[in-house]
């Protein structure tokens, strides 16, 4: 029952796209397709504040539109297929689940410029995936928790078990066990990427189990409000600064900093320069950052968790570098061997010392 | 590693909270001989007009009221529809769950992700932080306490008071009620609009203390969640508190077997709290006597004085 009043919403939504559209004489029009509500202050936030940097780079030339709280699946088709008629010339969709609606409908439109985040199918020539390397923001946030937790277990609110969730566990986890050899990591998969009540109490379950650092891969604060009222529990920005939440429980954040891809990708498609590809940037590029450390973190830490960040940033020190076996025991990394892009791609396996299972 | 038994029960207490305030209104309602589907709808209406209160007062008081205010407003629709126009329950009913979802997400435009006061306990920290028994009994949340109370409240006034047996009398036999001189019509609107206020209540409750959040479509389901439980009590109140209590377990006890890592699939777990559901409902409605004997005779007929 949850999947129709979803569907009649994003119809209403998609409806109202229709007026603003047609009202303009023809200016690029590009739309945007969100999994959450622009309010959720983290994925969908960011994602909209990349829009908003195209609005103010391209100004009247430029029209942008966009639909929240699509539904990963068939009704996504419906809404692009939607902005498309209204006259949408570029859409960016911006959850991994929106891949073969996304292809589907660019094999429909051949003119129109498809960009799908985090995604891998670029089926027709007219789509271009793009994503983040959320892992490297990982690995300073893992040094932080492998340091700040007393406990030594650290929560880890997982989404779905995907190679991008998989990536950011095991980079986390290997970071903070460099740091601290008694870490343990406890992952709770919430099968969503946007539910706050499920995020709270996955929060309040890995609180409850003994975790004093939550990170998380979903896409609400509900989890940092869940970490103030325990109190003593020290969580980091995800996708957005979630800055109202520092100095605490927030102690640093990862942020996603779409909005210079976007401006980029939007004015190569305006001069025709577009071309398909595969982007995936992180942190030398700069299209993930790290929110301010607060002074909740003492200072030596911050100093060697900025260490890490500039040694990322500027290209000198790769998360995934050997020595590092596979959970199983096997290697996996030779000393000093740094992971190919193609099995952190399509990563699905932990790394030695993570003690769950990756559900199937 | 070994889950704790304390903060589980203090994590499946919030969490039946919502859905046990939503059945206990829904059974009231029930009980008048009336089906109203639209308790999903309602509570999403409770949820959004307490966030909303929440944020542009700053008082936590005004914004239960405000979620009660909006779920029974929502009900005077379903009760107009079916009461005064005698439309058919079931179809007015989900009609109004829709409407409500819609209603409530063009509301809370602009609200997701707005501070909100927080709401204090009512109980001194020094009871709270008692041994097992404080956590457990008395760490709660004032509407905690008030969905328990009036669980006890519904058992006593309809099996210990004269307003109870009207209330049963028109949900049995809206004829004979009527024939006694009782105003069928009115009980039956007073008891939709006490139901769209427990849902309401329920909902704000969710979105100003357990998620301090407004979102679209938060109520997730709990409001058919409500309904099922009102079958699986068979109507009566105290299985209600059992039932909303049971959900509230898997639901808190799944995630806390994945923190501990308890080689259990994640999907089922996950799922759980629906299956269960069903395999009750399934086994209760197999026995046909015994389901039918405690479901009100009227319940989901249309009356009308002249028939």
């Amino acid at each position: 029952m949850k999947l129709l009043p979803r569907l009649l919403a994003s119809a209403a939504l998609a409806a109202g796209l229709a007026l603003p559209a047609a009202a303009q004489e023809d200016p690029f029009t590009v739309g945007f397709v969100y999994v959450g509500p622009i309010g959720d202050y983290g994925w969908t936030w960011t994602h909209d504040q990349g829009r908003l940097a195209v609005e103010e780079a391209f100004g009247d030339a430029v029209d942008t539109v966009y639909a929240e709280t699509v539904p990963e699946g068939p009704d996504a088709e419906r809404v692009m297929t939607q902005m498309i008629l209204n006259g949408a010339d570029m859409i960016f969709t911006t959850s991994f689940g929106y891949g073969p609606a996304t292809n589907a409908v660019a094999a429909r439109f051949p003119d129109v410029y498809f960009e799908h985040a985090t995604g891998y199918q670029r089926d027709t020539e007219n789509v271009s995936t793009y994503s983040a390397r959320f892992y490297e923001g990982r690995a300073v946030i893992g040094h932080i928790a492998g340091h700040m937790t007393e406990s030594n277990i650290v929560g880890y609110i997982a989404s779905y078990p995907i190679p991008e969730v998989i990536r950011g566990i095991n980079s986390a986890f290997l970071h903070a066990r460099e740091v601290n050899p008694d870490v343990e990591f406890r992952v709770v998969w919430a099968y969503t990427w946007f539910d706050p009540a499920v995020e709270a109490d996955a929060a309040q379950a890995l609180i409850d189990a003994g975790a004093d650092v939550i990170l998380q891969h979903t896409d609400s604060t509900a989890p940092q409000a869940a970490a103030q009222e325990a109190g003593g529990v020290y969580t980091f920005g995800q996708a957005s600064d979630m800055i109202q939440f520092a100095p605490e429980p927030r102690i640093s954040s990862i942020i996603d900093n779409w909005g210079p891809y976007y401006v980029r990708r939007v004015g190569e498609a305006m001069e025709g320069t577009w071309e398909q590809s595969d982007t995936w940037e992180g942190m030398p590029e700069g299209m993930v950052l790290i929110g301010e450390m607060t002074e909740a973190i003492p200072e030596e830490v911050r100093a060697s968790a900025t260490a890490i960040m500039e040694a990322i940033q500027a290209g000198e020190y790769h998360p995934f570098t050997g020595p590092i076996n596979r959970q199983d025991g096997t290697a996996w990394l030779a000393e000093g061997e740094i992971a190919d892009d193609g099995t952190l791609a399509g990563m699905n396996f932990y790394v030695e010392g993570l003690t769950g299972e990756i559900p199937n | 590693m070994i889950i704790d038994p304390v903060t589980l029960i203090v994590a499946l207490i919030t969490v039946a909270t919502p859905v046990l305030l939503a059945a206990i209104g829904e059974l009231v309602v029930e009980k008048s001989g009336v089906l109203n589907l639209g308790v999903e709808g309602m509570m999403i209406m409770g949820a959004v007009c307490g966030f909303i209160a929440a944020h542009e007062s700053g008082s936590p008081t005004l914004a239960f009221v405000a979620g009660m205010a909006g779920g029974a407003a929502l009900s005077v629709i379903f009760a107009v529809l079916t009461q005064l126009l005698m439309a058919n329950q079931v179809a007015s009913g989900l009609a109004l769950t829709l409407f409500g979802l819609g209603l409530a997400a063009l509301l809370g435009v602009g609200y997701p992700g707005q501070p909100i006061p927080d709401v204090a306990k009512p109980l001194p920290e020094a009871i709270r932080e008692i041994e097992v028994i404080g956590p457990i009994l008395f760490s709660h949340d004032l509407v905690t306490y008030l969905a328990i109370a009036l669980v006890v409240a519904v058992w006593l006034v309809l099996t210990r008071t004269r307003a109870g047996l009207i209330l049963r009398a028109v949900g049995e036999s809206h004829d004979a009620a009527h024939a006694l001189g009782y105003k069928v019509v009115r009980i039956r609107f007073l008891a939709i609009l006490f139901g769209g206020a427990c849902a309401g209540l329920g909902g704000a409750f969710l979105s100003v203390i357990r998620v301090e959040n407004w979102v679209e479509g938060m109520t997730a389901g709990a409001g058919w969640i409500a309904l099922a439980l009102v079958v699986f009590a068979s109507w009566k109140p105290w299985r209600v508190l059992l039932g909303a209590w049971l959900f509230g377990g898997i639901a808190a006890l799944q995630l806390r077997l994945q923190a501990a890592e308890v080689g259990v699939p994640v999907a089922l777990l996950d799922a759980s709290p629906y299956l269960v559901t069903i395999v009750v409902l399934v086994v209760i409605s197999s026995d046909r006597r015994r389901a039918s004997m405690n479901a009100p005779a009227a319940l989901g007929r249309i009356f009308h004085a002249s028939s």
